[in-house]
């Protein structure tokens, strides 16, 4: 697949993004990492590119305590956008250092395909593997 | 020329005696006295838990200054969204300075700030304008930051915008905070990424943050080196700095080293986290840096609250006074991490009389390359890793005037997981059972 890799609008953290992507490539993906603090028009653009490098996935990170409320943003932005492709976020979302059940529901409700918990690879590995083969799963909260 | 019988007071006795009440003053009189300043990281969006998190930074047994770290919106200069999280109740991850206002701020300050307790803002902007304008309309005069090390690492803005917008408000700051009252700035560029760059860089980063501060008219500055993989190694890298600061930076600018608590992957343990602590406050006093900014316990998990900030404050400077006064060793601070600096420094100085245009420069050519760091404005080409005794040394150097590590390991791609336990060595280390100090 061809992965978008994506830090959220305000969060300036790079060692995730650096992280993933060696991850996601050793699971033999394409990685475009378009870096941290993107914009909400920066990351639909990338969504829009067209050709070789379409991307088949939206992967966004966050771990700055503000991914709940950026992420549900830059879904939104997408889902308003047009965008259909799968949309999947995680890392540390708030700024409490657990996850919030209510938070996770909103992010989901607003188009996101999953939501990971920190640090949680396998079950972005699992969704990764079912994704490749063909099926898009129901809309869920992982772990 | 008139007659001898006139004696020209000497300059300093014809200013009025106005108490020094700046960042600088302060922290060079604590040093004087044999005092660690030690210092958090602190911000809520609330003023009032704000104001109570600087009281309780002033009251620590330890000689602080306080902290208003501003928050991720306004870092980005997204006031509508810092206006919206208040209105919504959304907790904030900082002080959102440009959105309260001014008055909300001095009220918030009013009775704690003062010449025995500065506050300095800490932002990671590199359009830091409006963040600027507000600190000084607020009576503040002291933040940090740097046109490399508040851009490279942190977002996505041109490197060339940030240098313009850097020197803009290097003046902006020492303009709206008129003598007598002393601006200061300190570099972050010691801190690049927080881990996994190897300290000759840092060291170098840092001075030429400072050169270029002081080229726009700051005449009080910082220079920063956050705490690595090997104590030996920092403690080389501290001292370089010092020494960097004394040969390069124009006599008559006040100066200190500040170091920082490990920046990378924290020990998960409070055991381990402690130590960390702990270590990078003998640290601090062995080499000779004059400031510490603190790590707590909570570091690996979440934002840490007042207490636990506090907490940490008081370990630090605890650690710190049972070390007594620092001395440096004979000889001059000339080992590897000083001579690789220097190499950076003289490298990047060689090309351009203008330190921001030098600096410009040497990222265009790979001169200066930070590792790991993704902004399109850096190379890209230098990786460095962890050797078997714990130093951080370069496996690939790029274009940089630098040589790579003769024992580094064959070129072979990181994977993931090798990134991991590099980014996590320092914490294993520390959460271990057989934790060294």
């Amino acid at each position: 697949m061809h992965i978008l890799l994506s830090g959220t609008a305000s969060d300036s953290h790079t060692w995730n993004l650096v992280y993933l992507q060696l991850f996601l490539e050793e699971l033999g993906h394409r990685v475009h990492n378009l870096g941290p603090c993107v914009p909400d028009g920066l990351l639909a653009g990338a969504c829009a590119a067209d050709g070789p490098g379409r991307p088949d996935l939206v992967v966004v990170s966050s771990v700055n305590g503000h991914g709940y409320r950026d992420g549900l943003g830059a879904v939104q932005a997408l889902r308003r956008a047009g965008v259909t492709l799968p949309v999947v976020i995680g890392g540390k979302l708030g700024v409490a250092g657990v996850p919030d059940p209510r938070q996770r529901r909103r992010l989901l409700d607003a188009g996101c395909d999953a939501v990971f918990d920190d640090g949680d690879t396998g079950a972005l590995r699992e969704y990764l593997d079912l994704l490749a083969g063909g099926g898009r799963a129901a809309r869920q909260a992982v772990a | 020329m008139s007659g001898g019988a006139t004696l020209l007071a000497p300059s300093a006795a014809r200013e009025p005696a106005a108490p020094d009440t700046s960042f600088g003053g302060f922290v060079a009189r604590a040093a004087a006295s044999g005092q660690l300043v030690v210092q958090p990281r602190m911000g809520f969006g609330d003023p009032h838990r704000m104001r109570d998190g600087l009281r309780r930074t002033r009251d620590a047994v330890a000689t602080t200054v306080g902290t208003l770290t501003i928050d991720s919106y306004t870092r980005v200069g997204d006031q509508d969204a810092a206006r919206a999280a208040l209105r919504e109740g959304t907790p904030l991850n900082g002080y959102p300075i440009a959105t309260h206002s001014g008055e909300v701020t001095r009220a918030l300050l009013e009775g704690v700030r003062g010449p025995a307790f500065p506050v300095q803002v800490r932002h990671g902007s590199s359009r830091p304008e409006g963040i600027v304008r507000a600190l000084a309309a607020a009576g503040l005069d002291a933040t940090e930051g740097g046109p490399v090390s508040y851009c490279l690492p942190y977002g996505r803005t041109p490197l060339a915008e940030s240098v313009e917008n850097w020197a803009r408000c290097c003046e902006l700051l020492a303009e709206l905070v008129p003598a007598p009252r002393v601006p200061h700035l300190e570099s972050f560029g010691g801190c690049m990424l927080g881990q996994l760059c190897p300290p000759g860089l840092l060291v170098a980063l840092s001075l030429l943050e400072g050169l270029f501060f002081v080229r726009h008219g700051i005449r009080s500055v910082s220079l920063s080196y956050a705490q690595q993989t090997d104590p030996a190694q920092d403690e080389e890298a501290v001292r370089a700095l010092r020494r960097l600061a004394a040969e390069f930076l124009p006599a008559g600018v006040d100066r200190h080293v500040v170091l920082y608590t490990y920046m990378g992957v924290f020990p998960r343990t409070a055991r381990g986290a402690t130590r960390l602590l702990e270590a990078s406050a003998r640290l601090a006093v062995r080499a000779g840096a004059q400031r510490l900014i603190v790590k707590t316990a909570a570091e690996a998990h979440r934002i840490p609250t007042v207490q636990e900030n506090v907490r940490a404050l008081e370990t630090a400077a605890a650690t710190a006074a049972l070390c007594g006064r620092p001395t440096d060793p004979p000889g001059p601070a000339d080992g590897e991490v000083y001579r690789e600096a220097r190499a950076f420094v003289e490298a990047v100085l060689d090309l351009a009389e203008d330190p921001g245009r030098a600096l410009l420069t040497a990222f265009a050519r790979g001169v200066l390359d930070v590792p790991y760091c993704l902004h399109p404005d850096n190379a890209g080409r230098s990786r460095s890793f962890v050797d078997a005794d714990g130093r951080l040394r370069w496996s690939e150097v790029g274009a940089m005037p630098v040589a790579p590590y003769r024992d580094a390991p064959p070129g072979r791609a990181l994977t993931a997981d090798g990134l991991l336990v590099a980014l996590g060595s320092v914490a294993r280390r520390h959460d271990g059972p057989r934790a060294r100090p």
